[in-house]
């Protein structure tokens, strides 16, 4: 199927509409909540509380008989939220490590529901049947009436997070403080974990319990690279989860037997790679060229002290010097003659015949300069730009 | 019992002990969740060397998957090392994008490939006993045993072999590293191990089920023991235990056997989480509860001491007094004066008065002078 014919199916399409926007605001909600979660180093809770709500959702069925989609979400809600106890208990009480009370809890929980699956799917019970979309999500399963369940809810939470955003930014880069201000920070966290079960339990008709958490932190890690500013941080991780599952959904609604979940982790993988590489202060392209420079510009430094080193033997400082001798003094032969063309279009440094070149008098009191501070560059914050900032 | 059910638990056992060995060093080193991204990651490696030799029980299967678990490791480590991303983001960026990849792969050649999600996310060791593994003839039993018997040789050799290094490396990497043994050579090492049990546990029971396997009877055993050799033993006998209690239960519900057993391994987790001896929430309460009531039966003491010989001594030291005075509910205070009493540090005088017996009045005055 043609671009073309997505994207008038995205507008025309009962069906496509319906996914498209069901996943918008889902992807939107888990990418600006997983911002949170990134920057709090809980990007793996998303996944325990995801497979955590598989036997929520399966019970709910067991003991409503209802497969409408706020009866399962309601279900994964609470086993969602059971399982961040859980976690919350084993590394209280038993004193072991965070990952392995995530380990835990993910396996096991996972575990019951796959029970509670199979035991279902033994009865002779055809309303069952559909349940194990909630694996990886099945866009084409998604109703006009649970995307306005998860706008409203959606809305809500949107509602709740910007009410506590300062409670939540202290939370996520300094909770000693607020906790020194006398803010309850152990029921902010509650509630902003109970935010993220929300939005997780939300998308688990379109994503799966599997791949879930790789939609919360995603668009989170890929909005990171672009800003340091949390609010921008928080409203492009949206859009990028938006974007997501738009796209995800709409491929998947269009190719038969194929699960939505996957095919958004994948779009959203991809826009993290993008992001990793092209963000323009901190993607790798941008400081491999930046690392480029810099060396470049010592090169050619060099290359200049050198000049001016042969200039102080002569009585004449414009007297030119063979490059071999320059290429022997720098100990490289390679690129001095890109250094020396460097240099000549900053005006330190003149060609004349036969490969010959002498240090002008601008050349020779940037020289000075840089012997006696030692800094390289005519600006001196764009060479230390390119040492800090770098770690998230 | 039939033959079948017989192997089917003795392969049950094999494979969760074959987990739990490698799973006591994830837990100890921190890496409990490396196991759940490469237990996904490996069925890539799985899916695309099945598209190479068109043959399911290929030993390139083996080989490529255990390879895809390292590249994973691998991966995940790379991303950190830009600084761009922490380390837990990294892994919940790596393993979801390959395995999706997997996924969508399985998805669009369902009709060449049997492998189907189901089987994927739960194994199917119920039906292990069925592929045979023989010799000029002679059947010498599933052909997945013998695999997972390899690899539990191959895990507890292993481990015997670099037992000193893995040990201090994960004790104290620095000094590890500092006596020169190569942290980055044991960590693939070891990381190729665990890819490797993870792969023939994935066909038994699944991918999330083997993170149960690795994680839970190695942090129930850390509960139990401060000793490595026991933690081993431990967490190899709670991971037996797990897979025999959850194939019965399975058996008795006709449900999934390796979700019981991941739900067995959950359940003795938390037997031991409440009842084990010192780390145990159960014993932590018991403790908490005596050494209050020790604490309060000294402070009876130094009351009595206090007050012994003066002239309201009668008023101030009787039993009923003590809520008063200690501002003690009077059953807590009746609770810390029978203690006293069983410690021979008071005994009770005419009326309901408390005097201090020589052992208790010198228990007093040692705690006033220190």
């Amino acid at each position: 199927m043609s671009l073309a014919e997505i994207l008038h199916g995205l507008l025309f399409d009962f069906t496509l509409r319906t996914v498209a926007l069901g996943a918008a605001v889902l992807g939107a909600l888990a990418g600006a909540l997983g911002c949170f979660a990134v920057l709090r180093r809980q990007s793996l809770l998303g996944d325990a509380i995801s497979h955590a709500a598989l036997p929520g959702i399966v019970l709910a069925f067991v003991l409503t008989g209802s497969r409408a989609t706020p009866v399962l979400v309601l279900g994964a809600g609470i086993a969602g939220w059971l399982g961040t106890l859980a976690v919350l208990a084993i590394v209280r009480g038993g004193r072991l490590p965070e990952d392995t009370a995530l380990g835990i809890v993910l396996s096991v929980f996972f575990g019951f529901g796959m029970v509670l699956l199979t035991w279902v799917q033994g009865r002779p019970d055809a309303r069952q049947a559909g349940l194990d979309t909630f694996l990886f999500g099945q866009a084409a399963t998604v109703l006009p009436a649970d995307v306005t369940l998860v706008a409203g809810v959606g809305s809500a939470a949107a509602l709740v997070t910007v009410l506590f955003w300062k409670e939540f930014k202290l939370l996520s880069f300094d909770p000693d403080y607020a906790r020194a201000l006398g803010l309850p920070m152990g029921r902010v966290d509650l509630l902003l974990t109970g935010l993220l079960v929300v939005a997780i339990v939300l998308g688990l008709q379109m994503v799966g319990v599997v791949l879930m958490s790789a939609m919360v932190v995603a668009p989170a890690a890929a909005a990171r690279q672009w800003t340091d500013s949390l609010r921008t941080m928080v409203l492009l991780a949206g859009v990028l989860g938006a974007t997501a599952g738009v796209t995800g959904a709409a491929l998947s609604a269009t190719a038969r037997g194929v699960p939505t979940g996957p095919t958004i982790v994948l779009v959203a993988s991809g826009i993290v790679v993008i992001s990793l590489l092209a963000a323009p202060r901190r993607g790798l392209v941008a400081e491999v060229l930046r690392a480029a420079r810099v060396r470049r510009r010592i090169r050619a430094d060099a290359v200049l002290l050198d000049l001016y080193a042969l200039s102080r033997q002569h009585a004449r400082s414009a007297h030119p010097h063979a490059l071999g001798t320059l290429q022997t003094m720098g100990g490289r032969e390679r690129g001095v003659t890109a250094s020396l063309r460097t240099l000549e279009a900053r005006g330190w440094a003149a060609p004349s015949a036969g490969e010959h070149w002498a240090i002008t008098e601008e050349g020779r009191l940037r020289a000075e300069h840089l012997l006696r501070t030692g800094v390289g560059g005519e600006d001196p914050k764009s060479v230390e730009g390119a040492e800090g900032g770098a770690e998230s | 019992m039939t033959a079948m059910e017989f192997e089917v638990q003795l392969l049950a056992v094999v494979v969760a002990v074959a987990c739990a060995l490698p799973g006591c060093f994830l837990v100890l080193r921190r890496m409990a969740l490396l196991s759940d991204a490469i237990s996904h990651s490996i069925l890539l490696g799985i899916v695309l060397a099945f598209f190479w030799v068109q043959d399911l029980a290929s030993p390139v299967l083996i080989v490529a998957a255990a390879a895809t678990g390292v590249l994973t490791v691998a991966l995940v480590e790379a991303l950190h090392a830009t600084r761009r991303v922490k380390e837990d983001a990294a892994i919940a960026l790596v393993f979801p994008a390959l395995f999706s990849i997997a996924v969508l792969l399985i998805a669009r050649h369902a009709g060449d490939v049997h492998l189907d999600v189901d089987a994927v996310l739960l194994g199917e060791i119920a039906f292990a006993p069925l592929r045979r593994f023989a010799w000029n003839g002679v059947d010498l039993g599933p052909r997945s045993l013998w695999v997972m018997g390899i690899i539990l040789l191959l895990n507890a050799a292993f481990l015997a072999l670099v037992y000193k290094e893995l040990k201090l490396s994960t004790f104290d990497a620095g000094l590890a590293a500092a006596l020169g043994f190569s942290p980055v050579l044991l960590q693939y090492a070891f990381m190729s191990v665990v890819s490797v049990t993870a792969v023939g546990a994935f066909d038994a029971v699944g991918s999330i089920l083997v993170v149960a396997l690795m994680i839970a009877p190695p942090a129930a055993a850390r509960l139990l023991t401060h000793r490595l050799p026991l933690l081993l033993l431990l967490s190899a006998l709670i991971a037996a235990a797990s897979a025999l209690l959850g194939f019965h239960v399975a058996l008795r519900l006709d449900a999934s056997i390796a979700g019981c057993m991941a739900v067995a391994t959950g359940v003795l987790f938390f037997l031991a989480l409440v009842l084990a001896p010192e780390r145990g929430a159960l014993a932590r309460i018991l403790l908490r509860h005596r050494q209050r009531l020790e604490f309060a039966g000294l402070m009876l003491t130094i009351h009595l001491l206090n007050h012994e010989g003066t002239p309201r001594a009668s008023e101030e030291n009787r039993l009923g007094h003590l809520p008063e005075h200690l501002r003690w509910s009077s059953d807590f205070a009746l609770r810390v004066a029978r203690h006293v009493e069983r410690e021979g540090l008071v005994i009770q005088g005419p009326g309901d008065c408390l005097e201090l017996t020589p052992l208790g009045r010198e228990a007093a005055r040692h705690l006033m002078v220190r």
